[in-house]
């Protein structure tokens, strides 16, 4: 066998799986540690600094002015506690819409329907973010068709505010929430619910005790993109929102009107870090070691 | 209820996927207390049976009736049956004891006394230490029996099988085969085995019913169904027989109609020897010697073209190898001969 240059590095490679492995590795990681790590690193490092007053251009002292602004400052406590409250519904209002619906793609529908549900729920992820939130803002408008169907019932459509924000990020986000539901429920065999019906138990009790706590993770799983997306969405609440203002909104305006980058840094920690915990939490309960 | 009231009585069941009639108007008692095993290659219905008696399917016609009682129509959780899964179905978020008393626990059993029964239920599958253990943490063999216990556990008039003894190695199998049927002599429940290992349903059974397209082909003791098959298709499909068609039998036996025997009651002899009175002889080459440990498989071509197979006990006399070609008189008692049905269309 002729010892050629290709040769002598495949034979190399081939006894050094570790030196393999770096090779393999080292793109990707380069590109994570450029865009995201280093990305990350100057927010972080940005919070720090300051801006002149006069001037307007960022000055590099070192300074916690602008953390404990943020952590001190009355509005900041209020948008984040309002932010996080609005994630939390979003999630769990996503979860209980998710459940049935993934249940029955799963369990339930043929497989021919399955298909076509499928393709339903991703249909939304192919069109623009902007034209789903507009065509929200214009069904719950004054006469809007969230009118036209809630009137007759006695209901009056919640109009702009926080509960259109609320159900348009539910609206958006819920694909990501029904699909690794859908595909935990998959990994569910069918046997497991006959046999707890088998052994006695109704149709909740097989839900509660079977195959919730066996769905956890894939219930993680969808939750972790609807409440993170919605931390960081400021566009949803411009247009639907009324006057309300999320932490999105306070990174923009300080970005561009104010245009106190510092502060805007700092007050992007905040997600950053409830994410960070939320993650713990989540880490916590062992949904994350099958994922 | 009286005695001649039948653990399970099936009377026109037929459940048909599409166009498939994967169970074709069957009618079938089993007895309490009876081992009954149902017996059949792959799509030939005896699993479908086995879900409808237990409330998976429901049917297109016909009815269940569990002791007397019409169930038919009645939910899963509402039947006193219980199903060892084929594989096996442990909950793999629950550790073992919690499995087994899972029935227990949504009956609303205090926790005392499903823990005491549902370890009683683990001891007896020689389980009793594993409790804690979680499915995934078990081999094969020791899945099957927690299966067995959470399935028995809760003292079910009768236990369906869906062939639970599938995924083991031979070994292991055999051992099994013995559990369960000392298990089934202990509870005195009736046990409803499907599989289509037609040894195991031989070795295991009180009546065994052989299922092809649907239907039940022979039901009957595992004697009978062995010695006294009633169609090609039992014939062949239990155990290994020689079937002579309607032709074959005028020609080589002088007799009318489909008949068979099976291997082990035909001997080979040197040829041209005494032929004892009221004995086939016939003349053939011996093709094949195949070794079997404790036996011979010899494939012989009589004249006339008819492969046979014959079985011989190992007696470790001549080497295999040294008889294929060889000419001989393969001769067997034409009451061995079993006379068979023509095959329904």
């Amino acid at each position: 066998m002729k010892a050629t240059p290709a040769r002598t590095i495949s034979v190399f490679l081939s006894q050094h799986a570790r030196v393999r492995l770096a090779l393999l590795l080292s793109a990707p990681l380069f590109w994570l540690g450029l865009v995201y790590i280093a990305a990350l690193a100057a927010l972080l490092v940005t919070a720090f600094w300051t801006v002149d007053s006069f001037t307007g251009q960022v000055q590099t002292t070192w300074t916690l002015d602008n953390i404990i602004t943020v952590f001190t400052g009355s509005l900041y406590q209020a948008v984040t506690l309002r932010t996080v409250g609005v994630a939390l519904l979003v999630t769990i209002i996503d979860i209980i819409v998710a459940l049935p619906i993934a249940f029955f793609m799963a369990k339930v529908a043929s497989p021919r329907l399955q298909r076509i549900l499928v393709i339903a729920v991703l249909m939304p992820l192919w069109a623009s973010y902007l034209v789903k939130v507009y065509a929200w803002r214009s069904a719950l408008s004054q006469g809007g068709i969230v009118e036209w169907l809630v009137t007759p019932f006695g209901g009056t459509s919640p109009g702009y505010g926080l509960p259109a924000t609320i159900i348009t990020l539910s609206y958006l986000w819920l694909p990501y929430v029904i699909l690794p539901i859908y595909a935990g429920l998959e990994r569910v065999p069918n046997s497991l619910l006959e046999a707890s019906s088998d052994l006695g138990a109704k149709t909740w009790r097989t839900m509660r005790s079977v195959v919730l706590p066996m769905l956890w993770p894939a219930i993680i799983a969808g939750s972790i993109f609807s409440f993170s997306l919605s931390l960081g969405d400021y566009i949803t609440v411009n247009i639907v929102g009324g006057a309300n203002q999320l932490l999105g909104n306070l990174v923009f305006t300080n970005v561009g009107a104010a245009n106190n980058l510092p502060l805007a840094a700092a007050i992007a920690l905040i997600p950053i870090g409830i994410m960070i915990v939320y993650l713990g939490v989540a880490r916590r309960t062992g949904a994350l070691n099958s994922l | 209820m009286t005695s001649e009231t039948p653990a399970i009585r099936l009377t026109g069941l037929t459940k048909t996927f599409g166009a498939v009639n994967a169970v074709d108007n069957l009618d079938l008692d089993i007895a309490e207390g009876e081992f009954f095993s149902m017996l059949g290659p792959s799509g030939s219905g005896k699993t479908t049976v086995l879900r409808l008696i237990a409330g998976f399917e429901m049917p297109t016609s016909g009815t269940v009736e569990l002791l007397g009682q019409d169930v038919t129509s009645r939910a899963p959780f509402d039947r006193d049956v219980n199903t060892v899964f084929q594989d096996y179905a442990l909950f793999p978020h629950m550790t073992v004891l919690e499995n087994v008393a899972y029935g227990l626990r949504v009956r609303g059993i205090a926790k005392n006394e499903r823990l005491e029964r549902a370890t009683a239920a683990l001891e007896a599958v020689a389980l009793g230490t594993f409790g804690p253990r979680k499915p995934s943490q078990l081999s094969g063999g020791q899945r099957q029996r927690v299966a067995l216990a959470r399935a028995t556990v809760v003292e079910p008039k009768v236990l369906l099988l869906d062939e639970p003894l599938g995924a083991l190695d031979l070994k292991l199998r055999e051992q099994m085969q013995v559990e369960l049927k000392e298990l089934q002599r202990s509870l005195g429940i009736t046990f409803i085995f499907v599989t289509h290992d037609q040894e195991e349903a031989l070795t295991l059974s009180d009546r065994i019913a052989v299922f092809n397209n649907g239907r039940i082909e022979q039901l009957g003791t595992p004697a009978e169904i062995y010695e006294a098959p009633m169609s090609p298709f039992v014939a062949s499909f239990v155990g290994t027989s020689n079937i002579f068609d309607a032709d074959e039998a005028k020609g080589m036996l002088g007799r009318d109609g489909v008949c068979s025997i099976r291997p082990e009651k035909i001997t080979l002899h040197a040829p041209g020897g005494k032929v004892v009175t009221d004995t086939v002889a016939l003349a053939g080459r011996v093709t094949e010697v195949i070794y079997l440990g404790t036996s011979m498989r010899i494939l012989v071509d009589v004249d006339g073209g008819k492969r046979l197979t014959v079985l011989e006990q190992n007696a470790g006399t001549a080497s295999p190898l040294d008889r294929r070609g060889e000419v001989v008189s393969v001769r067997f008692s034409p009451s061995d001969l079993v006379d068979l049905e023509p095959a329904m269309a």
